[in-house]
């Protein structure tokens, strides 16, 4: 049995229309107000430089659907950001990888510098803003604190901020590609490094994809520990991710108390698997270091220490006042905003958005455990804060309840079958910033013909340009802290 | 409660948190410095080298090159004799490209040795600039944690600062994109003379998992050799910070 967030298909039986159709199939998705949660293009088979399959991932009322739209040379395919703005990333990324163009699109450039845009990163369509008083600041892109590399461009009037422009594309390194060639043995470590920081969500993803591909069935028990080790990965990223936000508004006791903490979690995780970060824990089919009593009085007596600190931080934090005055009203992203953009994971939550595929589709561990789903209406830096603290309280508590209920691992991990040939396999994970997604088609003989990778930051670095949009320069770095989104995770 | 109490249970819950001795910690369970047994594999097995992600293995006569490795376990598992195995040693830093390599017979990696010049130039304190170059944000995460309350490098006078202008060295993470190519240089540029480059983690030493991609420029490191070497996929912090020690000559680290 393929899980949930998984949809294993032959090539041939996936859906397949022209672009007209597939184009209307997803406007009928749109305005239904379904979750498209991906639209990306693989090369044709059999025409490499002819126009794109594009394939559409959406989740239907029973689950995940696929269709694909075949175009012919000529064709056109009008742009459905103007009406959809949710889809500008995805046609602009289509658009960059197979020169597709979307008559009609407001904002055609570059996503990442890839293919025919490398190296041009001086060529970026900034938009101007007109007038005798405004001004331009550009940052970036390297910056101040040991951050990954992205460029942003204010165009302010004063001190306010009209429109932020993110020129990314610094970090791309080609992973599609490299993915496409590696013999799929030496894949794991690869797909560890898309964005370091989430190494769990994509090892877990890549895995589910290739274990169905493989016709292995999950376990349990292994499905349990992955469980583990993503909600790990969590509560770890978001102590990064409020510290550093309790650093930028000088809130001292939550910058060293929230550090110290991340450090009491990763360290648990590398003396479950090595590694700091999770990596090398997980393999197709396979979990790669034993889960047994001891490691779960591990989990049980550092968890609970964690949390006890925790309580007593967050109380704090919640209460100052200049940590309020900071974050409330700062950087807000409206409900309906976030929801045209396409917003997803933790900072949609922060918007009101229900969107969170341990809900929505829950698969292995959350099928048992249910993962309560967090949510904060005002959409604001206060609010992606508060999302964060909550969902680290939940995922403790749930951590708590699941090694109390680990089902037995079995011995052998079972025996990998060469995957099945013309077939794709589209996997999700909703890992701490969001959906994580691996798409990997195969060839007639079974071998990797495309592996299409997206992360969440793909979709929510818009929400970032929205949400300073009427703020004040300066208060910048804590908007940008607040999404905390991945550079590489959107460069590949 | 009274805000201030309540700040003060905050402080008391926190203890003390710094690493004591940075030289002789204890990290649980890390992945670190291999061993290499010196039983010779058997005739023409080439089960490691078959597996290792990066080509990090060569054999006859078996090296282990650090500056490739992604600390994966895979050949340790593969391996029908157990010819490697990780320990949980975190010195890994070399002053050379070459003396990341370990090799069948040579127990460990050589000391780092300290700099003269740098030494000469800098003192006890060196002010770093990072540059992440297509870092996957799991070295920048690490270095960045080398001053953090745990390891907290400043009680050495090691900083990472904020402006190149005011850097003594960069601290390279990544495998150094076509795309960021030109930044890295600008920025490397910026830093006043005497100045010098690190280069931390397999993917600024050797290209890493990224090593084949076609869409990397590594000419800087043609241009620019590194002063030291810290290997690790991510480097754990005290790998980074030991390292550095290192460099400026610190005789302990204890503080
Ligand atoms: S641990 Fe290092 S040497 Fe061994 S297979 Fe992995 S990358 Fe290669």
């Amino acid at each position: 049995m393929v899980p949930r967030t998984v949809l294993l298909r032959a090539n041939d039986e996936i859906e397949t229309l022209n672009y007209s159709g597939f184009r209307d199939r997803l406007a009928s998705h749109l305005a239904d107000g379904r979750r498209v949660l991906s639209c990306f293009g693989t090369p044709q088979t059999e025409a490499p430089t002819g126009p794109p399959v594009l394939h559409a991932i959406v989740l239907g009322l029973t689950g995940l659907e696929q269709f694909c739209g075949r175009g012919t040379p000529g064709d056109e395919f009008p742009s459905l950001s103007a009406l959809y703005p949710q889809m500008h990333c995805f046609e602009r990324e289509i658009h960059e990888q197979f020169g597709l163009s979307f008559p009609g699109h407001p904002w055609l450039k570059p996503i990442r510098y890839e293919g025919r845009n490398l190296g041009r990163m001086d060529d970026y369509p900034f938009y101007q803003l007109a007038g005798k008083e405004v001004h331009e600041v550009g940052v970036g892109p390297i910056h101040a604190g040991v951050i990954e590399p992205g460029h942003f461009r204010f165009m302010c009037y004063g001190e306010t901020v009209h429109h932020l422009e993110i020129q990314l594309g610094y970090q791309h390194r080609g992973v599609e590609t490299l993915l496409t060639k590696t013999p799929p043995r030496k894949l794991p470590p690869l797909v560890e490094s898309i964005a370091g920081d989430t190494a769990v969500p994509n090892v877990v993803a890549f895995c589910r994809a290739w274990e169905s591909l493989c016709g292995v069935p999950t376990r349990p028990g292994v499905e349990a520990v992955r469980g583990i080790a993503i909600e790990l990965e969590r509560i770890a990223m978001h102590l990064v991710g409020v510290g550093g936000l309790a650093t930028d508004v000088a809130f001292l006791p939550g910058s060293s108390t929230y550090g110290r903490l991340r450090t009491a979690i990763i360290n648990l995780s590398m003396r479950l698997c090595g590694s700091r970060f999770g990596r090398s824990w997980f393999r197709p089919g396979e979990l790669r270091y034993p889960f047994g009593p001891k490691e779960k009085d591990d989990v049980r007596a550092t968890l609970q220490l964690v949390r006890r600190d925790l309580a007593l931080i967050n109380d704090l934090f919640g209460k100052s006042q200049s940590v309020r005055h900071r974050l409330e009203t700062t950087g807000t992203v409206p409900t309906a905003l976030a929801r045209d953009i396409g917003m997803v994971g933790m900072a949609a939550r922060a918007s009101g958005l229900t969107c969170d595929l341990r809900n929505e589709l829950p698969a292995g561990v959350y099928q048992q455990h249910a993962m309560p789903l967090v949510t904060e209406p005002a959409g604001d830096c206060q609010a992606r804060a508060v999302v964060r603290l909550r969902e680290m309280d939940e995922s403790l508590s749930w951590l708590l309840r699941v090694i109390e209920d680990l089902p037995d691992v079995g011995a052998d991990p079972p025996a990998l079958l060469k995957p099945r040939a013309n077939s794709t396999a589209v996997s999700f994970e909703e890992g701490w910033r969001g959906e994580v997604m691996h798409a990997i088609r195969t060839d007639a003989q079974g071998q990797i013909a495309h592996y299409k990778v997206q992360d969440p930051s793909l979709r929510n670095w818009f929400g970032l340009a929205q949400a300073v949009r009427d703020n004040a320069i300066y208060d910048f770095p804590i908007c940008n802290k607040s999404f905390d989104l991945s550079y590489c995770g959107n460069d590949l | 409660m009274i805000p201030i109490l309540e700040a003060l249970q905050v402080r008391s819950s926190q203890g003390r948190q710094f690493v004591p001795d940075v030289r002789a910690a204890n990290p649980v369970g890390f992945r670190g410095l291999p061993v290499i047994d010196m039983n010779p594999c058997a005739d023409g097995c080439t089960a490691c080298v078959d597996d290792c992600p990066t080509n990090a293995i060569r054999l006859t006569p078996f090296a282990l090159d650090l500056g490739s490795c992604v600390f994966c376990d895979q050949c340790a598992r593969v391996c029908p004799q157990q010819k490697v195995k990780f320990t949980g040693g975190y010195r890994m830093a070399a002053r050379t490209r070459d003396g990341l390599v370990m090799k069948e017979g040579v127990a460990t990696l050589s000391a780092v040795e300290a700099s003269d010049r740098i030494r000469q130039m800098f003192g006890r304190s060196l002010k770093l600039r990072s540059v992440s170059a297509g870092g996957c944000n799991g070295c920048e995460l690490e270095i960045n944690a080398t001053t953090n309350v745990n390891f907290d490098a400043g009680r050495y006078g090691i900083d990472i600062v904020a402006s190149p202008r005011h850097a003594d060295g960069l601290i390279l993470s990544g495998p150094i994109t076509v795309n960021m190519a030109a930044a890295l240089e600008l920025c490397y540029a910026g830093m006043p003379d005497p100045k010098f480059v690190i280069a931390v983690g397999s993917c600024a030493i050797s290209g890493g998992v990224f090593e084949h991609s076609s869409v990397l420029d590594r000419s800087f490191l043609g241009r620019f050799t590194p002063e030291l070497y810290v290997a690790g996929c991510p480097p754990h912090p005290l790998a980074i910070v030991n390292g550095l020690l290192d460099l400026i000559g610190h005789a302990d680290g204890k503080w």
